[in-house]
């Protein structure tokens, strides 16, 4: 059976670290960073990399689109 | 592994070719900025970048200029519906989206709006409600709910001194220029994926003359409501949303 | 082929606008300037030359909307009357800092407040000073014929679109309501949109394609560029200064006095010259027909013949404040006018002139 495995990349420097895309993950894949950015926030980041499957509700919610969301279908086989 | 995920042929969401690379003015957590991404989205769907021209108001969204790759035209406040009147009879080929807060459209621009809606110009007013003056500093807005505390009302909204919330989508509906009226919001995935099938339909049936399209979203101010954006959310839904629904209003 | 026609100001001022290729009208009805809007509607355009006429909810609106219009490159105008004037205030403010050519008429009456409807020249201050917030002038040109309400309003659109600044036609009530002779200039198409974007493409909010996106806008949070933006604006008003200054003499050649009016009073005050001089007081007549820019130089110029100048005015006083600023201490300046709503006779100008410079 294929597995639907997913990546984010965040700007994190234009990342504002609202948290919205954090509560709105369905897999507590997002948390923010303990490190701040040039602007002195605290920016999301994956912190389970391993629960994202690409489901974009993190990037349709960010409300400053600094989020890239990458998607691949994986076979079984190959993810063991 | 995620290395191996993150290749430009697995892309699965990435922000919309008509948003500039201009980083946002806005507080975090803001619903404009989530406004202004699927507008964007929309625009680019409907391949109508060098259609559209936006009008942007005063108050909070005054930049968003800087933030859409079309061309756009900067009003007074309140008179972006007066504007957009003028632009699309002048133009009646282009597509003319007005963009405006409650303090904007509601109160001092209510004339407008009001005579805009009436005529059934074919245009697209986005409105973004949060309840509040953001820009001059968290003020009471028309649509202030009762008992909702501003810096003009520190003690929270009272009826028989400041009146009631003004529910503006109603009266909107109501208007036999508007051909579709609706209120969304932008704070869950499933509110964003919603709101912009909303907006899609509003500047398809704007565009294509059938009246006045008129599009609020119930947002969020975490700065003037002094919450952190995930509360504003949470605050939102249990504070705004019973008393502005969610929901077409009017689609003929 | 030039046409002639009798016809009142209000009415010249719609022909004259289809006839110069104006893409668009908003107004709002107020006395004594309702005729421009109800002949545009009779006239229907829309059908002939595809010009817009739309009445809007107020005068906000109406200034707003040729915001809008302007702001894509295109020709538009709106008229009203002194009252209407001050809500357009504005609008006037944003379309001078947004850099946006457009025509306003004001075919003014008495004010302050309500006033009257009867004819008045006191919305000088307004219409030459700014009559809005900020560093700004709007072009502004005084017709004193229902002649001059025709042809200026093709020479207000150049000018505007010349100097990217809204422009106004400040007559008054008597220019508006009277009837005369004119001769309609022929007709000149309104521009194609391959000329609209040829004339105004690099700015007007047109619809980006293949360019970097235009944006219309009055706001700079950034103090040093706003400064730069106002220093701008004030080169590009005093090239107005330079070059753009009209106005007409009438036997000042020898003349020792001068009557200094403009409008109807520079007709009230034609009359009054030929009344002195026909008692032998050699006195001519200067008729500024831009307010702003003002002909200060030449006011200047000719003051250095003269014993005293009589500024009329159908208002208090208050062209005779660029005459005073033109020559200084050198001779007496003296105001004269009725005002609200009252019209002065030739023969009380005379009197007037009498009574200031004793002769």
């Amino acid at each position: 059976m294929a597995k639907i495995r997913g990546a984010i990349v965040v700007d994190t420097e234009k990342c504002k670290g609202c948290e919205v895309c954090v509560v709105s993950c369905p897999f507590g894949v997002i948390a923010l960073a303990q490190e701040v950015n040039g602007k002195g926030y605290r920016y999301a980041y994956m912190h389970q990399p391993d629960a994202c499957t690409g489901c974009i509700s993190c990037a349709l919610v960010c409300p400053d689109s600094v989020i890239t969301v990458y998607k691949v279908k994986i076979a079984a086989a190959a993810s063991e | 592994m995620v290395a191996e995920i993150i290749k430009p042929e697995n892309i699965a969401y990435a922000k919309s070719k008509v948003l500039t690379d201009a980083p946002m003015h806005y507080c975090p957590g803001c619903s404009h900025g989530t406004v202004h991404k699927i507008l964007a989205e929309v625009i680019e769907d409907l391949g109508i970048q060098d259609k559209t021209i936006g009008i942007t108001p005063v108050g909070c969204a005054v930049l968003l200029y800087s933030y859409l790759d079309i061309d756009w035209v900067e009003a007074a406040h309140g008179r972006a519906p007066a504007v957009a009147t003028g632009i699309k009879r002048a133009n009646p080929d282009m597509h003319v989206l007005a963009y405006q807060g409650d303090g904007d459209l509601a109160a001092i621009g209510t004339g407008e709006i009001i005579h805009a809606c009436n005529r059934g110009e074919n245009i697209t007013v986005i409105f973004i409600n949060n309840g509040i003056y953001g820009m001059t500093g968290g003020q009471m807005a028309p649509t202030t709910l009762v008992g909702m505390k501003t810096a003009t009302t520190p003690q929270g909204r009272q009826v028989d001194i400041n009146g009631y919330p003004f529910k503006v989508s109603e009266i909107m509906a109501q208007l036999p220029g508007t051909s579709y009226v609706t209120r969304q919001a932008v704070h869950t995935p499933g509110a964003v994926r919603q709101a912009k099938k909303a907006l899609k339909k509003a500047v398809e049936k704007a565009y294509a003359g059938k009246g006045t399209s008129f599009v609020e979203f119930v947002a969020t101010c975490s700065s003037g409501w002094k919450l952190s954006p995930t509360e504003a959310n949470r605050w939102m839904t249990e504070n705004m949303l019973p008393f502005y629904p969610l929901g077409d209003l009017k689609d003929n | 082929m030039s046409e002639l026609r009798l016809m009142k100001g209000n009415e010249v001022i719609a022909e004259a606008a289809i006839r110069c290729g104006c893409d668009a009208y908003f107004g709002y009805p107020i006395t004594p300037q309702s005729e421009v809007m109800e002949t545009l509607m009779e006239l229907r355009p829309w059908e002939t030359t595809g010009m817009v006429a739309l009445q809007a909810e107020s005068e906000v609106a109406s200034i707003n909307m040729v915001y809008g219009a302007a702001s894509t490159g295109k020709r538009a105008m709106t008229s009203s009357s002194s009252p209407g004037i001050s809500l357009m205030a504005e609008g006037l403010s944003y379309l001078a800092g947004a850099e946006l050519p457009c025509l306003v008429v004001n075919v003014s009456r008495g004010g302050p407040g309500l006033g009257t409807i009867q004819p008045s020249q006191a919305d000088y201050f307004m219409a030459t000073k700014g009559g809005g917030h900020g560093d700004f002038h709007l072009i502004v040109l005084a017709p004193s014929s229902v002649q001059e309400m025709h042809d200026f309003v093709f020479l207000a659109f150049d000018l505007a679109f010349k100097y990217r600044n809204p422009a106004m036609i400040l007559a008054d009530g008597v220019i508006g309501q009277m009837m005369e002779k004119v001769k309609l200039l022929d007709p000149r198409p309104r521009r194609t949109r391959e000329e609209v974007l040829r004339d105004t493409g690099s700015w007007a909010a047109t619809g980006k394609s293949n360019r970097p996106r235009n944006i219309i806008t009055s706001v700079e949070l950034d103090p040093a560029k706003h400064e730069k933006f106002n220093q701008k604006l004030q080169v590009k008003y005093a090239e107005m200064r330079e070059k753009e200054v009209r106005y007409e003499e009438l036997l000042c050649d020898d003349a020792e006095y001068l009557i200094a009016a403009y409008g109807i009073s520079a007709r009230i005050g034609q009359k009054a010259v030929e009344l002195l001089r026909a008692e032998g007081v050699k006195v001519g007549l200067f008729r500024p027909i831009t307010l702003y820019p003002f002909p200060t130089v030449q006011v200047a110029a000719r003051a250095k013949q003269l014993k005293g100048i009589l500024c009329v005015e159908l208002s208090a006083g208050q062209m005779i404040e660029d005459v005073r600023l033109s020559v200084g201490s050198s001779l007496p300046v003296a105001h004269f006018g009725r005002n609200g709503g009252v019209i002065h006779s030739p023969n009380e100008v005379v009197e007037a002139m009498r009574q200031v410079f004793e002769f």
